[in-house]
């Protein structure tokens, strides 16, 4: 009995040495050398890819924002996200789904909510949207509820408003989304894509510039 | 290009990919754990340990060695987010309570990952890197180190040494995860992954003011978790998070990471039993039963059955625009077919058969090809019941790669596939029968039910994924959950190593012209039926409860 004791006691020391060991190897050793490559490599990626417009950070081209005014693009909706519930001193958005499935109540009436939501707020004098138009982007979560992008049909269906908000011709307007309009990765691998924050900082530039 | 065709080409090139790496890694990791040098390094680690890597164990000073290092483990990783309040580096984050650090620490021990947390909210930098980073990088490789020990012991005869355990967790760490997470990690940084060790920071906005953004180490802890088939998230969203996973090059190559050694390890087995042909016909099994699940994804996916995708115009909720839905259905499959369980896309939200069929790939027992190590043993198991099954049938003794399938070897096996079954529908029964847990569901009626399947059958596989609808951070859910996840990995370790002893003490039998030839595909297609039939008789009940009701209502 004594002997199997001893035995365990000896086991589980080396089973912890082993953990302090392989701790020292892949919990520190790994993490900061990847850390300095990155650093030194790709500092502004490691760092979270932020943009400045007029010398100011506005965000990371990663990260979608929520609330822009109607004169600019609209993200795709998040209702997944929510806001902190432990260590309070902070302010944080918790990423995240709605988690609803496709027969959820609750669900059903969002998507029926922001439809009749984009086909309103893009329906402008001499433009009007209809219901087939809008895709399912413009009216679903994302899975994280920060996606940065909405598809470039959701894009083109703002651009009558955009235009008309901001003194835009549709043309000028049109060609901006165009030009942030990025495609499929070697032509296959994702989807074609526009960045909200990006177009919306072209947007400003364009009207403070006109 | 429209999206349907988008999503084949992405499969395409994930299998050349996976292709192009099969062999050379397949080789590297037979050499890994074949061989009898020991690198400087290691020598030193065996010196800080006190063990002598060179001493052979039979299964049962295995099973100690494996069971003493998860103990310390969770131990160890309990502690850290106990005491994570006092714990410099930790941003000032609160220590996390007595259920959800136990959950928490067997999560991360048993490679599960299953995460009743938001990372973002609740762990500091250390606990995050030095504590379940940690436990991706070893639990990844004890799971190999086992799958190699029953490897040994179809190789071996007349010895009943395994091996030693201390050299197969060392190499497997040391020379397979720690260099190729440390490639993959410095590839996602390049697609934009971050890697820092900032506090929480403002962040200025477009419309004016800020917002206050976590930093972290998060490709480093990406990386691992993709490869040692992981699963937990440095982020709540997991790998739909931006930072994460930020591009679509960096989607589909973090599902090659999931892949690339539950794969290749089936060439490491054809060459250590000395027939690479065996593995073939194994990597067969795991490849047909993979494509044709994706296979099936896509088509509901991109089918969208069901009344909220039906007024959207696609099943699109949950899904990222950059990754799409060929690409999600991709990354849902392969996570629920190895024990990964990261996502980019929430199943939860994936129409209800697609929902199924991510159910249905944990349940046939993640083989296919399965987790780090936990795929190939899992599959060996199946092939000895398949054997067994072919045995029967024409009245011979069973036999596979020249072992005699007997009553030991037989009652292994079958223990080891009724564990996990029996976890997942006792728990699930219970977890309906009483009153409170219900409580934590999002979505009523089958999905309702499938959110409680879906996280016993994740725990007990160490899946990790869930319909995360369910509110599972009450004391039920991390207190059975936790037991789950325990139990459904060291019990089906315990059969596989005694099964791997008696194999090894074995005379071979030579082969003759009445031997099952189970390099062909016959044996092929008797491994598929095998697993499918198998799991589809066990779960079927609670399937047609679940999402089979879900999916043919709508």
């Amino acid at each position: 009995m004594n002997n199997s004791v001893a035995n365990t006691g000896r086991l589980l020391g080396a089973a912890l040495r082993a953990l302090v060991v392989l701790t020292v190897l892949t919990g520190a050793v790994y993490p900061l050398a990847v850390t300095g490559v990155a650093q030194a490599f790709f500092h502004d990626k490691a760092n979270g890819s932020e943009i400045k417009a007029d010398g100011k950070v506005v965000g990371s081209s990663l990260i979608g924002q929520q609330g822009y005014g109607l004169d600019y693009f609209q993200p795709r909706p998040a209702n997944g996200v929510g806001e902190n519930s432990v260590n309070r001193q902070y302010t944080l958005i918790l990423s995240g789904a709605t988690n609803r499935s496709g027969d959820n109540p609750e669900l059903i009436e969002w998507v029926k909510e922001a439809k009749a939501k984009v086909i309103k707020e893009n329906s402008v004098p001499g433009y009007t949207v209809k219901a087939a138009q809008v895709p399912a982007d413009a009216v679903t979560s994302s899975g994280s509820g920060l996606d940065p992008h909405i598809s470039p049909q959701y894009a083109a269906l703002q651009v009558h408003r955009v235009a008309q908000r901001n003194g835009l011709s549709v043309a000028q307007v049109r060609k901006l989304v165009d030009d942030h309009t990025e495609g499929r990765t070697l032509g296959f691998i994702g989807e074609p894509r526009v960045n909200v924050l990006e177009l919306n900082i072209a947007l400003r530039g364009l009207v403070e510039g006109s | 290009m429209g999206p349907v065709l988008a999503g084949v080409l992405q499969l395409l090139a994930l299998i050349a990919a996976l292709a192009l790496a099969y062999i050379p890694l397949g080789n590297y990791l037979a050499r890994v754990y074949s061989c009898d040098q020991h690198w400087r390094v290691e020598r030193w680690i065996y010196k800080g340990i006190g063990a002598n890597p060179d001493v052979e164990m039979r299964w049962t000073a295995y099973l100690r060695g494996v069971l003493a290092f998860s103990v310390v483990g969770v131990l160890f990783l309990y502690l850290l987010q106990r005491i994570q309040g006092v714990l410099p580096g930790s941003l000032g984050f609160a220590s996390i309570d007595p259920d959800q650090a136990f959950n928490t620490a067997v999560s991360f021990v048993t490679n599960t990952n299953w995460q009743s947390y938001y990372g973002e909210q609740a762990m500091g930098h250390v606990v995050q890197t030095a504590g379940l980073a940690v436990q991706n990088f070893v639990s990844a490789a004890v799971g190999i180190a086992v799958a190699v020990a029953l490897v040994r012991g179809f190789a071996r005869s007349r010895t009943g040494e395994l091996g030693n355990f201390w050299a197969d967790l060392v190499r497997g760490t040391v020379r397979v995860l720690v260099p190729g997470a440390a490639i993959a990690a410095v590839v996602l940084v390049a697609c934009g992954a971050i890697q820092n060790f900032s506090g929480i920071h403002e962040v200025g906005q477009f419309m004016g003011g800020s917002r206050q953004w976590n930093g972290g180490a998060v490709a480093s802890q990406e990386a691992i978790k993709e490869l040692g088939t992981n699963g937990g998230g440095y982020f709540n969203a997991n790998s739909a998070h931006p930072f994460e996973n930020p591009t679509p090059f960096s989607n589909l190559f973090e599902i090659f990471l999931i892949l690339v050694i539950p794969f290749a390890l089936t060439r490491a087995f054809g060459l250590m039993v000395g027939s690479v042909k065996q593995g073939y016909a194994i990597l067969a099994t795991m490849g047909t039963i993979w494509v044709g699940f994706v296979a099936l994804m896509m088509w509901t996916e991109f089918a969208h059955h069901g009344p909220a995708f039906d007024i959207a115009g696609g099943a699109y909720e949950g899904k990222e625009v950059r990754f799409g839905v060929g690409a999600s259905s991709i990354f849902a499959t392969s996570t629920t077919l190895t024990s990964t369980g990261a996502v980019d896309s929430f199943h939860s939200s994936f129409t209800g058969l697609g929902g199924g069929i991510t159910l249905l790939g944990m349940m046939l027992g993640e083989i296919a090809p399965g987790g780090t190590g936990s795929g190939l043993y899992g599959m060996l198991i199946m092939a000895v019941i398949a054997v067994f099954v072919a045995g029967l049938m024409v009245g011979r003794t069973p036999e596979y790669l020249g072992k005699k399938i007997g009553s030991r070897e037989i009652k292994s096996a079958a223990c080891y596939i009724l564990i996990t079954p029996a976890l997942v529908l006792v728990f699930t029964a219970f977890a309906m029968a009483l009153p409170t847990p219900a409580h934590s569901m999002t979505n009523s009626g089958a999905h309702g039910f499938s959110e409680i399947l879906y996280a016993y059958t994740s725990a007990a596989n160490n899946n990790g994924s869930a319909f995360a609808g369910l509110n599972a951070d009450t004391h039920w859910f991390n207190t059975t959950l936790g037991l789950c996840m325990l139990l459904g990995r060291f019990l089906p370790m315990v059969f596989v190593l005694a099964l791997a002893g008696s194999l090894a003490e074995q005379t071979p039998v030579p082969a003759t012209a009445g031997t099952l030839r189970t390099e062909k595909p016959l044996f092929t297609g008797l491994l598929v039926g095998a697993v499918l039939i198998i799991a589809g008789l066990t779960y079927f009940p609670a399937l047609a409860l679940g999402p089979l009701a879900e999916g043919l209502a709508s």
